[in-house]
C-alpha cells in the first residue's frame, strides 16, 4: 500500500521535472500529455487509497527519512493517509488531472506551453505535500511550495505589469499571514516538544487555556492568508490575472481551501477552544455575505467567480468554526468540483471571446457554445444550492449546523448569502449566454473550446451533480477521524421548512436574475446610469474600497517610510560609512605610498622605527599589565 | 674579580670593534674588525661556562663566515669607496638609543623579579656532554632540519654563484672569451 | 664586583644598538651583510647568559641554532650578491629601486 501512497506524491513532481526538462524549448504537447498522465497515475493511487480507507477503515502512516534530528527535536518527512488527507488527495488529483488536461487545450497557443505544465504538476506536488504530511513542519513546507508556486503561476504572463503586481501581492500578503502561521507553529513546538500531528494533539488537553487560544489564533491567522479571509483576502480577485487554468486549480478548488483543511486536521486543537471556533465562524459569515456583495456588481467574469470563491470559503470556514469539520469539509469537496467546472467554463468563454472579460460586452453564447452553455449552468445551479445538486447537499448543511447550533445570526447571515450567491451565479449566466448577442457589437467570432477540453471537464460535471449522494457514506467515514456530530432539526415541520423555503429563496433570486439580465434593453455600462451612481453600486464595485486604503494607508506610508529611510538612513548613514572608510584607506594609501620608495635604505629605516614603535607598545602595556591595580585606584580616584 | 676585569676588558672591545665595523669606509678594515669581534664575543661564551658555543662560534664565525666573505669580497671592487651619502643622523642616532633603552627596560624588567625553573638544567658532566644530551635529545628534530637547512643554503650559493662554472677562461682562447664578453655585454644592454 | 645577567644584557644591547647603526647607514650591500652579523650575534650573547644564569641549556641551543641560521643566510645572501654584482656591476643599494611604488 505503502508503493500507492509514494506514486500518488512523487508522480506529480516526476511530471513536473519532466516537464521542466523542455522548459526552454518551443512548444511540445508530449511536455503536456506525460504529467498530465502521471497525474492520472497519481489520481489512481488516490482512488486505490480512498477505497482502501473507506473499506477497512484503516490509516497509513510512513515515515520515509529523517529531516532533522536535533535534540529534542525530531521531524521526519512522514506522511499519513488518513479519512481527512485522502479526500484532499482525491479532491486535488482529480481536479488537477482534469485542469491539466483542459489546459493542454486551453494554453495551445501560448509560447510557455511547456513551462506552465512544469508549474502547475510542482503546485500539485507542494499540494499533495500539503496535505499528506503527518506534521506541521511538512504542512509548511507544502504551504510555502503552493505558495511559491502560486506566485509562479499568477505571474505566468510575467510581461504584463498587472499579472506580475498580481502575484507579487499574492505572495507579500501570503507571507503576511505565513509568520502568523510560523508563530503558530513554534507555539505548538514550544508548548508541546512536538510538530507530529498526534502527539501534540494528544498534549493539548493538559495545557492552559491562553496558550491554546494564541495557538489557534495564530494558526489562523496561517490559514486566513492562504484561504483570503477578510482582511487579507484582496489578493484572490487580483490572483485572477493569471491564466483560466491557474484559476479553476489553484484559486477555487485545492490551494486556498488549505486554509479550511488546516483548520479540520487542528480540529482537536479547535474543540478546546470554542470562542476562537465562533470567531472563525463569525468571520467566515461576514466574509461570505462580503464577497458575494461584492461580486453582485462586478464585470469581470473572472473576478465574480473568484469572490463566489471567497464566499464559499467563508462557509466552510462557518462550519468549521462551528465544530462542524466534516461538514466544512464535505462543502470544500463539493465546491472544488463546480468551482473549478464553473472556471473552467469561464475559460472556454474567455477562449471564445478573444480573452475578453466583460459578460456585458457577450451575450447569447448559448446558441454557439452549447457544451459549455450546459456546464456552467450546472455548475452554476450546484452553486445556488438547488436540490439535487452537490451545493445542496453541501451548503445546506453548513445553515442547518448554523440553526441547530443555536447561532441565528450566522444562519440568517449565510442564509441571505444563499440568495446572494444564486442571484450573482445567474447574472452572470443570462449575462453571458443569454438575451442579445452584444459580441457581435465588438466584430468577435466566438467558437466552441476543442472537444477533449469538453471531455475533460465531463468528470467535474458528475461529480458537481451527484457528489451530494455521498454525503452519508462520506460521513460514515470521515467520523472515525472528526467529531462525529450529526445536525438534524429537531422538529421535522421546521426542517421542511427551512429547506423548502431556502430552496424558494434561492429560485426567486435566480428568476429574477434572469429577468433582469436577459431582457432586450441590457447594454454594456457606460457609467450613466442611476444605478451606476448609486452609494452602494460605487462602494461595492470598488470593493468596499479596501484595496484602495490599502494602497493609500499602508503601500503608500509604507513607500515613504522607506524612502525616508532609504535618503536619510542608508544613503547619510549607511553608505557615508562604507564610503568614509573606504575614502580613509585610500587617502591613506595615496599620503603613505611615498614611504615606498623602493630605496631598501629607506625601508631598513622604516623598519627600525615600526620596531621601536612595537617595543614601546610592549614597555606599555608591560607596565599597565604590572601597575594595573595602581592605575585603577588611580582612574577611580579620577572618577571615571 | 677575575671575571669583572675580563668581561669589561672584553666589553669594551667588542663594542669597539664593532663600532669599527659599522663605521669605517674601508671594506677591509671593517672586514677585519668583524672578525676580531667575533673571537672577543666567543670570550664570553667561555666566561659564560658555554665552552661548546665558544668553539663554535670561533669555528664558524671566525673561520667559515669570515673567508666567505673575504672571498665575497674578492669578486667585488672592494678598493673603490662606496660613497655613504648620509640623510638624517639624528634619525639614525635616535632610533638606535631609542631602541637600544627600549629593549633594555623589557629584557631587565621580568629578570629581576621572576624566578624560571630550568627546563633543561646544567649537570657537572661537562658543557660539551650536556650540550650533546639536550641536542640529540629534545633537539634533534630541529638539529636535523637545521643540517638539511645548511645542505641547502650550500646548494643555492653554489648555483647561485657558480653560474658558468663549466667555461673555464684558462682553457678557452682569446677569441672565445671575447665573444663571450661582447654577449654579456648585449644582454645588458638588454637588460 | 660581581658581574650579572643584566650586565650582560645591557651588554648585548648595546652591540644591537650599533648594529642597527649599521643596517640603517651603510649603503654598501656587503656591509649591511656585516651589520646583520652583528645583530646576530648581540643576540647570541644574551641568549648565552640567560643560559647561564639560570642553569638551562635551552638558551644555548638557541644560540647554536642561531649560528646554522646566520651561516646559510651568509652563502645564499653571497650567493644573490654575486649574482647581483654580475648583472648591475654593484652592489649600491641606492641602485636597487626596483621596488618603488
Amino acid at each position: 500500500m505503502e508503493l500507492f501512497l509514494y506514486t500518488a506524491l512523487f508522480s506529480p513532481l516526476v511530471g513536473s521535472l519532466f516537464a521542466a526538462l523542455f522548459g526552454a524549448s518551443p512548444k511540445t504537447k508530449i511536455a503536456g500529455i506525460v504529467p498530465s498522465a502521471l497525474l492520472g497515475v497519481s489520481f489512481l493511487s488516490s482512488l486505490v487509497l480512498l477505497v482502501l480507507v473507506m473499506g477497512t477503515g484503516l490509516t497509513l502512516h510512513v515515515e520515509m527519512m529523517t529531516w532533522m534530528a536535533t535534540g529534542d527535536l525530531y521531524i521526519p518527512f512522514g506522511f499519513v493517509v488518513d479519512q481527512v488527507s485522502v479526500t484532499m488527495m482525491i479532491v486535488v488529483t482529480l481536479v488537477s488531472t482534469v485542469v491539466h488536461v483542459y489546459a493542454i487545450g486551453y494554453m495551445d497557443h501560448d509560447k510557455g506551453f511547456n513551462r506552465f505544465f512544469s508549474y502547475l504538476s510542482a503546485f500539485v506536488f507542494s499540494m499533495m505535500i500539503l496535505v499528506m504530511s503527518d506534521n506541521f513542519a511538512g504542512l509548511f513546507i507544502g504551504w510555502e511550495g503552493v505558495g511559491l508556486c502560486s506566485w509562479l503561476l499568477i505571474g505566468f504572463w510575467y510581461h504584463k505589469e498587472s499579472a506580475s503586481w498580481a502575484a507579487n501581492e499574492a505572495f507579500i500578503m501570503n507571507r503576511i499571514a505565513d509568520l502568523g502561521m510560523l508563530i503558530g507553529i513554534f507555539l505548538v513546538y514550544w508548548n508541546t516538544g512536538t510538530l507530529q500531528y498526534k502527539e501534540a494533539f494528544a498534549v493539548m488537553p493538559s495545557l492552559d487555556n491562553a496558550i491554546l487560544t494564541w495557538m489557534g489564533i495564530f494558526l489562523f491567522i496561517g490559514a486566513m492568508g492562504k484561504s483570503a479571509q477578510f482582511p487579507l483576502h484582496t489578493w484572490l480577485a487580483d490572483a485572477m490575472e493569471g491564466p483560466t487554468p491557474v484559476s479553476a486549480l489553484i484559486h477555487a478548488a485545492t490551494m486556498v481551501t488549505a486554509g479550511v483543511y488546516l483548520v479540520v486536521r487542528a480540529n482537536p486543537l479547535y474543540n478546546l477552544i470554542p470562542h476562537v471556533g465562533l470567531f472563525i465562524a463569525s468571520l467566515g459569515a461576514f466574509v461570505a455575505l462580503f464577497a458575494a456583495s461584492m461580486a453582485l456588481v462586478n464585470r469581470d467574469m473572472k473576478r465574480v467567480i473568484a469572490y463566489s470563491t471567497l464566499s464559499q470559503l467563508g462557509y466552510m470556514f462557518a462550519a468549521a468554526g462551528l465544530g462542524a469539520y466534516w461538514v466544512a469539509l464535505f462543502h470544500l469537496m463539493a465546491h472544488a468540483f463546480f468551482k473549478a467546472l464553473l472556471f473552467l467554463g469561464a475559460g472556454n468563454v474567455m477562449h471564445a471571446m478573444h480573452d475578453e472579460l466583460d459578460p456585458f460586452k457577450m451575450g447569447g453564447l448559448s446558441k454557439v457554445m452549447k457544451g459549455t452553455f450546459l456546464m456552467m449552468t450546472i455548475a452554476s445551479v450546484a452553486l445556488a444550492g438547488i436540490f439535487p445538486l452537490a451545493g445542496f447537499f453541501s451548503k445546506d448543511l453548513i445553515l442547518e449546523v448554523a440553526f441547530v447550533e443555536h447561532h441565528y445570526i450566522i444562519y440568517s447571515v449565510l442564509l441571505f448569502t444563499a440568495a446572494l450567491t444564486a442571484f450573482y451565479s445567474f447574472r452572470l449566466v443570462a449575462l453571458i449566454f443569454h438575451g442579445e448577442e452584444r459580441y457581435k457589437l465588438f466584430g468577435i467570432h466566438p467558437h466552441e473550446a476543442y472537444k477533449f477540453m469538453l471531455v475533460a471537464m465531463s468528470p467535474l460535471l458528475l461529480l458537481a451533480i451527484i457528489a451530494g449522494a455521498f454525503k452519508m457514506s462520506y460521513f460514515e467515514m470521515v467520523s472515525k477521524l472528526l467529531p462525529a456530530t450529526e445536525y438534524h432539526v429537531h422538529s421535522a415541520a421546521t426542517y421542511w421548512i427551512m429547506t423548502i423555503g431556502t430552496q424558494l429563496l434561492v429560485i426567486l433570486a435566480i428568476a429574477y436574475a434572469y429577468k433582469k439580465y436577459t431582457s432586450r434593453d441590457i447594454a454594456v455600462p457606460d457609467g450613466t446610469s442611476k444605478m451606476e451612481n448609486s452609494f452602494a453600486y460605487k462602494l461595492l464595485i470598488n470593493q468596499y474600497y479596501i484595496p484602495y486604503f490599502y494602497q493609500e494607508y499602508i503601500v503608500k506610508a509604507y513607500r515613504e517610510l522607506s524612502e525616508v529611510f532609504w535618503t536619510k538612513i542608508d544613503q547619510k548613514v549607511v553608505d557615508a560609512t562604507v564610503d568614509g572608510i573606504a575614502n580613509v584607506f585610500y587617502q591613506t594609501g595615496e599620503r603613505t605610498r611615498v614611504m615606498q620608495s623602493g630605496n631598501l635604505s629607506t625601508m631598513l629605516k622604516w623598519m627600525v622605527a615600526g620596531t621601536v614603535a612595537l617595543l614601546s607598545l610592549a614597555v606599555v602595556f608591560g607596565l599597565a599589565a604590572r601597575y594595573s591595580g595602581e592605575i585603577r585606584v588611580f582612574l577611580s580616584g579620577l572618577g571615571v | 674579580m677575575f671575571e669583572a676585569v675580563a668581561f669589561y676588558l672584553f666589553a669594551f672591545l667588542t663594542i669597539t670593534m664593532f663600532y669599527i665595523a659599522v663605521t669605517t669606509s674601508q671594506a677591509l678594515y671593517a672586514l677585519s674588525s668583524l672578525a676580531a669581534g667575533m673571537i672577543f664575543i666567543s670570550a664570553f661564551f667561555f666566561i659564560l661556562g658555554a665552552d661548546f658555543l665558544g668553539a663554535v662560534q670561533i669555528v664558524v664565525y671566525s673561520g667559515a663566515v669570515m673567508a666567505l666573505y673575504a672571498f665575497g669580497m674578492m669578486f667585488f671592487d672592494t678598493t673603490r669607496d662606496v660613497k655613504e651619502k648620509q640623510g638624517n643622523k639624528a634619525i639614525i642616532l635616535g632610533l638606535s638609543i631609542l631602541s637600544a633603552i627600549l629593549l633594555i627596560v623589557i629584557v631587565s624588567a621580568p629578570i629581576v623579579g621572576n624566578n624560571i625553573e630550568a627546563l633543561y638544567p646544567v649537570g657537572n658532566a661537562g658543557n660539551v656532554q650536556e650540550v650533546g644530551k639536550v641536542l640529540f635529545t629534545k633537539y634533534l628534530v630541529p638539529f636535523e632540519v637545521a643540517a638539511v637547512m645548511l645542505l641547502v643554503a650550500m646548494v643555492a650559493g653554489i648555483v647561485l654563484a657558480g653560474k658558468k662554472m663549466d667555461l673555464s677562461l684558462t682553457l678557452m682562447t682569446e677569441a672565445e672569451i671575447l665573444m663571450m664578453k661582447e654577449e654579456d655585454k648585449n644582454k645588458k644592454v638588454l637588460s | 664586583m660581581e658581574i650579572g645577567l643584566n650586565h650582560y644584557l645591557v651588554l648585548s644591547t648595546i652591540l644591537f644598538a650599533i648594529g642597527l647603526v649599521g643596517v640603517m647607514r651603510r649603503k654598501n650591500l656587503l656591509m649591511l651583510f656585516f651589520a646583520t652579523e652583528i645583530l646576530l650575534n648581540s643576540v647570541n650573547i644574551s641568549f648565552a647568559a640567560i643560559s647561564h644564569y639560570y642553569g638551562d641549556l635551552t638558551g644555548q641551543m638557541f644560540a647554536f641554532f642561531v649560528i646554522a641560521i646566520a651561516a646559510s643566510e651568509v652563502a645564499v645572501g653571497l650567493g644573490l650578491l654575486i649574482v647581483w654584482h654580475k648583472k648591475h656591476n654593484n652592489i649600491d643599494l641606492d641602485n636597487m629601486s626596483t621596488m618603488r611604488g
